[in-house]
């Protein structure tokens, strides 16, 4: 018995990427620019969606999409210059096409994200206290004072020693894991539905970076937020994710539980994420396994599969690889992937080949 | 016989001290008002001794302002040390003015972390590999046009890209642009200061494999700086970890990260995360409070004692010396972990 069938039994039915009644849900999402050189694809016919109480983890490198994603989620793309087409739900409301202002009632208040580079998300002339204060102030009818005890509760939660005096401090002055505490405290603020994490940790120390995945995940299980959690860390999204969507060129590739993109991968490029990291668990391999090639331009994505010209099992199945883009479909169990190749390969290439290098 | 003794020197000279540095010191001034009169420093780098022998990888870990950098450009001459010595291959190149040290170029290179800042965006590719022959004037045998064509090819890039600019380059093959310039003179010491943390995953290993394939092909000497605790214990053959300045622990790589001895090593291995789901709730992690302390103003005694879960009385007063703990493994702590034969798991697999 392998190890997939091992989770379809024991997972029971896992929600489809999309799930009619979870609070946060993207359907066929496509974000283009339109540039003179073509219309970049960032973002295409992406669907996805997230309950409350649970985290998603979107991985994926540099241009393949996730940022852009979580922007357009939270209404930031400048209008005009993004086409975004198709549905953003959250809690049933669409925001797509909704008026600027209707979604920045929203922001803060309903969904609210932590940005990768704290020193440039916050503003270098307000004390940090004062940036806190007035995203709560706009969502709240209090008094300043009030507002205040408020944000000097939020960085003691979040971890900020002496925050009574802290409160007062410019950004320059605090450290960038403090940065990113404040950050947090200052997205916090108002009990959002939805937290949206853009590689909270990237710009930290490894010391930094657990304690700030511990504190995501501490506020989380207090106040029962949807997580989106964007990185390019495997490690990262193993400690915390439910669900992961590995996203390639734009679109998702692979969708499944966490659990079950670490045990058995099924697509190509997932493996190749897993073989290019080398990893303090294991025995140290000679050789890591690298994916070669460079990401594709999003201009002039590759024909049929937009992995093929980087994949090592592309032509496996005739030509389908170079003129057939592969839908993105259930492989059983909720285990989504978009990829030619055949149950049986894929399991056999994962077994014989891939895991054993690993 | 002649020949016997011929084998036994190479043998020596591969494993012998090609970098050694003894107390080395880097403190930044401070200065303050009119006068600009000094009022403290930036002890960056504090004491650093260690060596690095022909033919192996160093690695030096830590936190940032650790002063893992600083040590790099120390090593490389980019900055004036404060104190101590710095010896390559026998000579001693601490004070050397930049027009001696000129031609001490050739053996030691760098490789900078930011491969968008570290290549002149107004040269060509062919004008910035060949830059190290017109410095150092040397004499290429088909011109110098050839040489670095044959580079590129060497570092994975096409010949025909001798005429580009580097904005045309994605991360990746700027990275091989800077690696290709370090390995036109063919140096002995290559100091890599993070030279993969900029790039996506996939990109990571594939300059990864191609400093080892150089390393086997040209038997270069590397001192990598680098953060990411995986990376380090696949490409090193010994680490020192760094913390304030200061060398924590230096040991090579299968006792340092199977048998961690300063508690600061150890936290630092238990805080990476580890790319298993099934690891998430069995893990033992040790969380480290708090950052790390000012280098201007650091801690008495043992620079760690502020962070460490094991300090005692002796640890705020006495600053323990990097002794050698078991065979060619050093630690600075009173209170060592793991100097028994008592064998963990870093990863905590086990707890």
């Amino acid at each position: 018995m392998t190890q997939h069938e091992d989770n379809l039994g024991g997972a029971a039915i896992r929600p489809a990427p999309v799930d009619s009644g979870a609070f946060l849900q993207v359907r066929e999402l496509r974000v283009h620019f339109p540039t003179d050189d073509g219309v970049v694809r960032s973002v295409d016919d992406l669907s996805f969606s997230v309950d409350r109480g649970k985290t998603l983890g979107i991985v994926g490198e540099s241009g393949s999409g996730k940022s852009v994603t979580s922007l357009s989620i939270m209404g930031l793309h400048k209008r005009g210059t993004a086409k975004i087409t198709g549905e953003i739900l959250l809690d049933g409301q669409n925001l797509v096409g909704m008026s600027p202002e209707r979604v920045r009632l929203l922001r803060g208040k309903r969904m609210a994200m932590i940005f990768q580079d704290p020193l440039s998300a916050m503003h270098p002339f307000y004390s940090v206290g004062s940036q806190i204060i007035e995203a709560y102030r706009i969502h709240n009818k209090v008094t300043k004072a009030v507002a205040r005890k408020h944000a000097i509760d939020l960085l003691d939660r979040v971890g900020i020693p002496n925050p009574k005096s802290r409160v007062d401090d410019y950004p320059h002055q605090f450290s960038g894991g403090m940065r990113q505490r404040a950050m947090i405290a200052m997205a916090l603020s108002c009990d959002p539905e939805l937290l949206i994490a853009d590689e909270p940790t990237t710009a930290l120390d490894v010391t930094v970076q657990a304690q700030i995945l511990d504190l995501i995940r501490d506020l989380q299980a207090e106040f029962n937020s949807a997580v989106v959690i964007i990185t390019h860390d495997l490690g990262v999204v193993a400690e915390l994710a439910d669900d992961i969507m590995v996203m390639y060129a734009g679109r998702a590739v692979e969708y499944s539980t966490a659990a079950d993109i670490f045990n058995s991968p099924q697509h190509p490029y997932t493996w190749g994420l897993l073989g290019s990291m080398p990893r303090l668990d294991r025995e140290r391999t000679e050789r890591l396994q690298p994916i070669k090639g460079t990401p594709p331009s999003l201009i002039n994505v590759p024909e049929g599969c937009p992995f093929n010209p980087r994949c090592a099992y592309a032509g496996t199945n005739g030509d389908l690889s170079f003129t057939v883009r592969p839908e993105f479909r259930d492989v059983g169990g909720g285990h989504h992937i978009a990829c030619h190749l055949g149950a049986e390969d894929r399991l056999r290439i994962w077994d014989t080949e891939i895991r054993p290098k690993l | 016989m002649s020949t016997k003794t011929e084998t036994a020197a190479a043998d020596r000279r591969l494993g012998e001290d090609l970098l050694v540095a003894t107390d080395l010191q880097k403190h930044f001034p401070i200065r303050r008002g009119l006068l600009q009169r000094q009022v403290g420093a930036v002890q960056a780098v504090d004491g650093l001794t260690f060596t690095v022998k022909r033919g192996e990888t160093l690695s030096l870990v830590g936190e940032s302002g650790c002063g893992k950098t600083t040590t790099g450009r120390l090593l490389t001459r980019l900055i004036e040390p404060t104190g101590g010595t710095i010896t390559l291959d026998g000579r001693d190149i601490t004070h050397l003015s930049a027009s001696a040290m000129r031609p001490m170029r050739r053996d030691i290179q760098m490789i900078f972390q930011d491969p968008y800042g570290s290549l002149n965006p107004r040269h060509t590719v062919g004008a910035i590999i060949g830059a190290p022959f017109r410095l150092q004037k040397v004499k290429t045998e088909h011109g110098v046009k050839r040489a670095v064509q044959e580079l590129l090819e060497l570092v994975g890039l096409s010949p025909e890209h001798y005429n580009r600019y580097p904005h045309e380059f994605s991360g990746g093959q700027r990275q091989r642009i800077g690696i290709a310039r370090t390995l036109a003179l063919r140096p002995k010491v290559i100091v890599a200061d993070e030279p993969v943390s900029a790039l996506d995953v996939s990109i990571q290993a594939q300059v990864v494999n191609l400093m080892e394939d150089l390393q086997n092909e040209f038997d270069l000497t590397y001192v990598m700086i680098a953060h990411d605790l995986s990376v380090v214990r696949h490409v090193s053959d010994r680490v020192a970890v760094m913390y304030l300045g200061k060398i924590m622990e230096i040991a090579d790589r299968t006792s340092l990260y199977e048998r961690p001895m300063h508690p600061y090593t150890v936290a630092l291995l238990s805080a990476v995360p580890i790319p298993d789901t099934n690891r998430r709730d069995n893990r033992e992690r040790i969380r480290l409070s708090g950052d790390v302390p000012s280098p201007i103003n650091p801690p008495s005694g043992c620079r760690f004692h502020t962070r460490c879960w094991k300090a005692q009385e002796v640890c705020k007063t006495t600053e323990p010396p990097l002794a050698e703990l078991a065979p060619g493994h050093q630690a600075a702590c009173h209170f060592p972990e793991n100097t028994t034969k008592l064998t963990i798991d870093p990863t905590g697999s086990a707890a």
